[in-house]
């Protein structure tokens, strides 16, 4: 399992449990899209109840230097359920993607975008 | 908050080309996530986030004979390798539950308060309402959310009395409270200490600012007790509608003077 040392992109899905407030269908859509596409990512069963118990996992999904596409729901709440959890995300290299109001298609179009083009973007900004 | 122990993190593990067949995998990705466990998919493209001190289960596409199996530590910490290839999703879970806890509490949905710190400013409102217990300061005085499972599921009360709109429910269904961008509408704060204030059955925040004997005898004094009953009785049926807040939240609202009195507590640790 190769470690964040190079600034190589991470992607973090989040499976909202409990309450049915990401549609069903768009979570379905992204996990397997991710799955299926071969590309390496973490997976959690929801961020909410791992930031309630300060879970760990928090600490290594918002460490190292690469930039994170974090799926899941609101930026605002995501960033503060990290806060909350003592892993605060870096100010900085943090995507929140919102499957609440994206549909699974734009949200996996913009993740899996090639690493190139999004090294190209970041170097234009 | 406290802090967990570290739990079991399961590596799907396709360094050397997919593990079994797309839709078992599928189902055992969706399987461990649903049965509470934080899964690692390896693969060609793109990184993962850093070791730590979690245990390390990785799944991989071989035959469950024991030879297979193998344990050895990477960077100190236990690293467990099973093989996949004759289980389906359910015999995944099992085998996986064998080896460490997933969910911690399966019958508590995640339902607390989440402080935006960048629009708090640490009035102790929230502290001063909650009837459960979940606020408290934290050593540098300021709210922390030190309780959250003592929260009242479904209940987003709090979020109502906070002045700033610094209150998140991530699991509510609409905004801001869900974590949307706050419009200037939803400062409405007049709106709120309404609807709050008569609920208590008199202007608390007015009550706190004049935090002197008199302003507290005349508080108890002036109150017509029917009258505060039936008002009471209309905003909660109010509060239920508008607001969501379940019954059995509002049933245990304790009165204004007991609240007046956690507020001053409230107040206190804030300046302590
Ligand atoms: S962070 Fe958002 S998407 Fe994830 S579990 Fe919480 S509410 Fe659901
Ligand atoms: S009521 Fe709102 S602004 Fe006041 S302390 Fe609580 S979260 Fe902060």
């Amino acid at each position: 399992m190769s470690e964040t040392a190079s600034a190589e992109k991470r992607i973090v899905y989040c499976h909202c449990a409990y309450a049915r407030v990401v549609p069903p269908e768009v979570k379905e859509e992204v996990l397997e899209g991710l799955a299926n596409s071969g590309v390496a990512f973490d997976a959690v069963p929801d961020l909410c109840e791992l930031a309630a118990r300060q879970d760990p996992a928090l600490q290594r999904l918002a460490a190292g230097d690469a930039p994170v596409d974090i799926v899941a729901c609101y930026p605002r709440a995501v960033k503060w359920l990290f806060h909350a959890a003592e892993a605060s995300l870096p100010d900085a290299g943090v995507t929140i993607h919102n499957m609440r109001t994206e549909t699974g298609e734009a949200t996996l179009a913009a993740v899996l975008e090639p690493a190139s083009s999004i090294e190209l973007e970041e170097a234009k900004a | 908050m406290s802090a967990a122990e570290a739990t079991v993190r399961v590596v799907l593990d396709q360094q050397d080309g997919p593990i079994l067949a797309p839709e078992r995998r599928n189902a055992v990705l969706r399987s461990l996530l649903e049965g509470g466990y934080t899964v690692t998919v390896t693969g060609d493209e793109r990184s993962v986030s850093p070791l730590d001190d979690a245990e390390l289960l990785v799944l991989r596409e071989l035959g469950a004979e024991a030879d297979h199996d193998s344990e050895s530590t990477e960077g100190g910490l236990p690293v467990r390798v099973r093989g996949v290839a004759d289980l389906d999703d359910v015999g995944v879970l099992e085998m996986v539950q064998r080896h460490g806890h997933g969910r911690v509490a399966p019958e508590w949905k995640p339902w607390f308060p989440v402080i935006d710190y960048d629009r708090c400013t640490n009035c102790m409102q929230c502290l001063s309402f909650c009837l459960f217990g979940v606020y408290d300061v934290d050593h540098e005085k300021q709210i922390d959310v030190a309780n959250p499972d003592k929260c009242k599921t479904n209940c987003p009360a709090c979020s109502r009395v906070c002045p700033e709109v610094a209150i998140l429910f991530p699991k509510y269904k609409n905004g801001p409270i869900n974590g949307d961008i706050v419009q200037a509408e939803d400062v409405d704060r007049e709106k709120m200490k309404t609807d709050i204030s008569s609920l208590l059955g008199g202007n608390i925040y007015s009550l706190l600012r004049q935090r002197h004997e008199h302003a507290a005898s005349r508080f108890s004094k002036e109150r017509d007790e029917t009258r505060a009953l039936k008002e009471r009785k209309r905003c909660l049926a109010k509060l239920q509608k508008d607001f969501d807040i379940p019954a059995e939240v509002l049933d245990q609202l304790p009165s204004a003077e007991a609240i007046l009195e956690k507020a001053r507590g409230a107040s206190t640790k804030s300046e302590e």
